[in-house]
Parts: structure tokens; C-alpha cells; sequence
């Protein structure tokens, strides 16, 4: 008994281990827009599905984008980009934990945006780039009656871990980009750290707010 | 976004005495040290922003969490899609006066299908049919016949705007489609009432992610504006500076082709002399920086 749960183990031990890589290796080959395509519809099917993340548990759908879309994202060039020419002044250590607040800050807030999904249509419209390019630009369209089409633009980069998105497009409106001038002007009023303090204590009050 | 802020606005005797009026309490205002140029009476603007959340949060936003959780979404779309309807006719025109009769055409044929076969707008059968729903007012008319877009303002109630987009607005209020409806002003007023409460259902989430997202809610919708309606006048399609790229990556890389940057041309390019009419892209500020190569 003992030893068959100690294979069992060993056996779900070795799925998960094939589980975790197996969306590495798959990203080296998969084609951005094929990996935007895949990932968008993975997600949408699994929320469309749960009762409980269209009730509006975060913490749910969190745990969802954590799994299933951050891989894909990079992290660090969208802070670089978000800090602009503040990116350069600041130390490892900082550049470390901008990132960690900066991710947590746009996880939380736009995973939420999943829990009101309904029944909106996606267009995937074929990608514009050579096959040689290494930086280029997915386009979505999400389709909703009586509304002009909602364009949404990933940026992407391509990696030794495959591709990464670093900058999007909502609308027209870079979620990345925006937050230039919030930055620069805490920057200014502060420092880098005091930056860093203020997402931290922004963080901690989201997360408080949805206990 | 004007339209999509305007909560309580919609009369044009209500524009009209607020944009004079405050246009006079504006010229007396002192400006923000190291503020954004485009912002020059910040301190002021951030005044009324703060009017306006509040209004929202005590009025506004009450109404339209109650409608939208009154009625189902199917009448909700219904309400959207008539109002989308009678909206295309003022669209056209301005697809006509941006120069793009093409546009202007499909617009109209879209009201003519929607008004009929898709009865009174209520359903977008034109969108089924491949006849895309545009998005042009006439703020964007002057931006693309080269108006300059002065300073960003806020006004009371009806949200943020330029002063390009101030002076489009009003022509979008004054030109109306509501009128055309009907004549009975009580009429005409719960049209404005409905749609004004049926914009600010759907726009219940997006502010609020938006908001949470924030560190300075005010900085934050100020650069969504600018934002958003670059990409507007330009139809989703706004010649990106030299591409930006994140900053920190020591592996030179290889120059992507701008054309694959840009989405399917739907219309001719903008001519140049319409570019200085927009305001420069949030992200050119710091274009120098695009192509450092610093260590992460």
C-alpha cells in the first residue's frame, strides 16, 4: 500500500515536473500570434465555465492568470517601460522590487476585468511580420454589439523562453505607458524608494479590500 | 470620452453657460510647478475632477449600478444599439467632412439597415453584416482639419476634454440626433437621461479598474485621455514613434519593419499637416532612452 502511494506520488511528482515545461518548450516554437490565439481562449473557456470567478472571486482568477497568461509576460520591460528614463537610475535591488510591486499592482487590477467577461466575440487578425522578426505587434479585436470593435494590441519579444509580451494596447491606450507620468511624478516628489513605498502600501490596501 | 463622461450634461444651455463661465475663472488660475505642458491649469482642473468623483460617487454611479442590476443585459444591449443607431447618421457626417466618404456611406447604410430591418436600431444586424460601427465626433473633425488642441480642462460634469474637444462637443450636442427623434423636450430629456445612465452602466467596471490601477487617479485619466483619443483621430491606427522598446536589454536586436506594427490601413494615412494637431504620444517624451542598452 505504502509503496504503491509512494509511485503514485513519484508518478504525479513527474506529470507536474512535465506539466511545468511543457509550456516552455511549446513557446520556443509556438508563433506569437498562435500563442496570444491559444492562451486567450484557454482562459476565456475556463472563466466562461466557472460560476464562481463570474461571481467575481479575484483571488480565482488570479490564481488563473497566474497559471496560465503570466508565463507569457515580461514582467521587467514593462516596468523599464513604465519607468522610462527613471529606469536607468535605479539600483538592482530597486529595479527588483519595482517589478514585484509594479506585476502584483497590474495582476490584481486587470484580473478583475475577467470576472466580467460575458459572451464578447475575439478576432485574431494574422500577424504582420516576417518570420525573421524578433519584436512585433499581435492584434485582437474584441467584437461588441453596438460598440465600434475594441482593439487590442499585444507587443511582443522574442526570447530564448519563447515569446513575451511587454507592452499592451487596450483601445489605443498603452496600460503600460500610462503609468509613466504617475511614476515619474512620484519620483519626483520622493525617490525611487518612496515610488516603491507607495505601490507597496497601494498593493497591500487592494489586497486587503478584497479580503 | 467626453460624451462617455458627460453624467449630468447634455442641455445646451448647460454648455454653453458653463463653458463661459468657466472659461473666465480659468484665466485667473496658477499653474502646477513641473506639471504636464499640456495641463497648464492643473490645480484648477483638479478641482473640478474632484467635483466630478464626487458627483459620480454619490449620484451617477448609484443610478447606474440600480439600472444595471434592474434590467438584464438583453434590454441593456437593446438601449445601446438604439442609441448606437441614430448615433451613425452624425457619424457619417463627420466621416464626410474627415474626407472619408467611403466611411460616411457605410454609416448610413448601416442606419438604414439597423432602422429597419434591425427595427428602430434595437438590433445591430448592420454589424452582422460586416458593416463595421465607427467611432467620430467632431472634436475629431477639427483635430484631423488641423485645429490646434489647446489645454487640457475638466468641466463640471461633463468630464475631461481639450479645448478642441470642448468646442466639438458642443457641436456634437447642438447637432444631436435626439431632436430628430422627437420634438417634445420632456421627451428629449429622458432620452438624454437614459442614455447617459446606460453609457455609465457600461462603463461601471472599466472605471473602476482603471481608478484601482491608479496611483493619482487625475494623472491617470488625464493620460488615458490623451491617450485614447490619439487613437481616435487617427482611427486606430496613430503613427507610433520610432517603436518603443522596453530599455534594459543587452542583446541587440533586430529593427522591426514599422509596417508590422501598424494595423490594416482601413483608410489612407493621415497627411503631415494634420499631425501637429495631435499632441505627442505619451511615449516620445523619453525616445532617446528607447534604444539605451543598460543592464537590467
Amino acid at each position: 500500500m505504502k509503496r504503491r502511494s509512494t509511485i503514485g506520488l513519484l508518478s504525479a511528482l513527474l506529470l507536474c515536473g512535465a506539466g511545468l515545461f511543457a509550456p516552455q518548450s511549446i513557446a520556443e516554437v509556438t508563433p506569437p500570434d498562435a500563442l496570444v490565439k491559444t492562451v486567450t481562449l484557454e482562459v476565456l473557456d475556463i472563466v466562461s465555465k466557472d460560476k464562481e470567478i463570474q461571481a467575481g472571486n479575484v483571488e480565482k482568477v488570479i490564481s488563473l492568470v497566474d497559471a496560465k497568461v503570466l508565463p507569457h509576460f515580461s514582467f521587467d520591460s514593462m516596468t523599464a517601460l513604465a519607468m522610462g528614463v527613471n529606469w536607468r537610475k535605479a539600483t538592482a535591488d530597486q529595479k527588483t522590487k519595482l517589478i514585484q510591486e509594479f506585476r502584483t499592482l497590474l495582476v490584481r487590477t486587470y484580473a478583475s476585468a475577467l470576472t466580467s467577461y460575458r459572451d464578447e466575440q475575439f478576432e485574431f487578425l494574422p500577424l504582420r511580420a516576417k518570420p525573421t522578426d524578433t519584436d512585433v505587434t499581435v492584434n485582437v479585436r474584441v467584437i461588441k454589439p453596438g460598440r465600434q470593435p475594441i482593439a487590442i494590441d499585444y507587443d511582443m519579444e522574442k526570447t530564448a523562453a519563447g515569446w513575451k509580451c511587454y507592452n499592451v494596447y487596450v483601445a489605443g491606450v498603452s496600460l503600460v505607458l500610462n503609468y509613466r507620468t504617475e511614476f515619474a511624478n512620484e519620483i519626483r516628489k520622493s525617490s525611487i524608494d518612496g515610488l516603491i513605498a507607495v505601490l507597496q502600501q497601494k498593493n497591500h490596501r487592494l489586497e486587503a479590500a478584497a479580503k | 470620452m467626453l460624451a462617455a463622461t458627460a453624467l449630468a450634461g447634455g442641455a445646451r444651455m448647460l454648455v454653453r453657460s458653463v463653458l463661459v463661465t468657466a472659461f473666465w475663472l480659468l484665466a485667473g488660475c496658477a499653474t502646477v510647478q513641473n506639471g504636464d505642458p499640456r495641463d497648464p491649469y492643473e490645480s484648477w482642473n483638479r478641482a473640478v475632477f474632484e467635483f466630478n468623483e464626487g458627483f459620480d460617487e454619490a449620484v451617477a454611479k448609484p443610478i447606474a449600478t440600480a439600472y444595471r442590476d434592474l434590467l438584464p443585459y438583453e434590454i441593456r444591449v437593446r438601449v445601446r444599439n438604439f442609441f448606437s443607431n441614430i448615433q451613425d447618421l452624425m457619424i457619417g457626417v463627420n466621416n464626410l467632412l474627415q474626407g472619408k466618404p467611403a466611411e460616411a456611406w457605410s454609416d448610413w447604410t448601416r442606419f438604414v439597415i439597423n432602422s429597419s430591418v434591425g427595427i428602430l436600431g434595437l438590433h445591430d444586424i448592420a454589424s452582422e453584416a460586416g458593416l463595421e460601427k465607427h467611432n467620430e465626433d467632431f472634436g475629431q473633425t477639427f483635430a484631423v482639419w488641423g485645429a490646434e488642441e489647446g489645454p487640457f480642462l475638466v468641466w463640471p460634469f461633463l468630464g475631461a476634454g481639450t479645448v478642441r474637444d470642448s468646442f466639438g462637443f458642443a457641436a456634437d450636442v447642438a447637432a444631436a440626433p435626439t431632436r430628430w427623434v422627437t420634438s417634445d423636450a420632456a421627451v428629449q430629456w429622458g432620452l438624454w437621461g437614459l442614455y447617459l445612465v446606460n453609457e455609465r452602466a457600461d462603463l461601471l467596471d472599466a472605471k473602476t479598474i482603471l481608478d484601482e490601477s491608479a496611483i493619482d487617479k487625475y494623472v491617470a485619466r488625464r493620460d488615458f485621455f490623451y491617450q485614447r483619443r490619439r487613437d481616435l483621430i487617427y482611427d486606430g491606427n496613430p503613427p507610433r514613434p520610432p517603436r518603443e522598446r522596453p530599455p534594459g536589454r543587452d542583446e541587440p536586436r533586430a529593427e522591426a519593419p514599422l509596417a508590422a506594427h501598424e494595423p490594416a490601413a482601413r483608410t489612407a494615412p493621415r497627411s503631415a499637416e494634420a499631425e501637429p494637431a495631435v499632441s505627442g504620444a505619451l511615449s516620445q517624451d523619453d525616445a532617446p532612452f528607447a534604444t539605451a542598452g543598460d543592464a537590467l
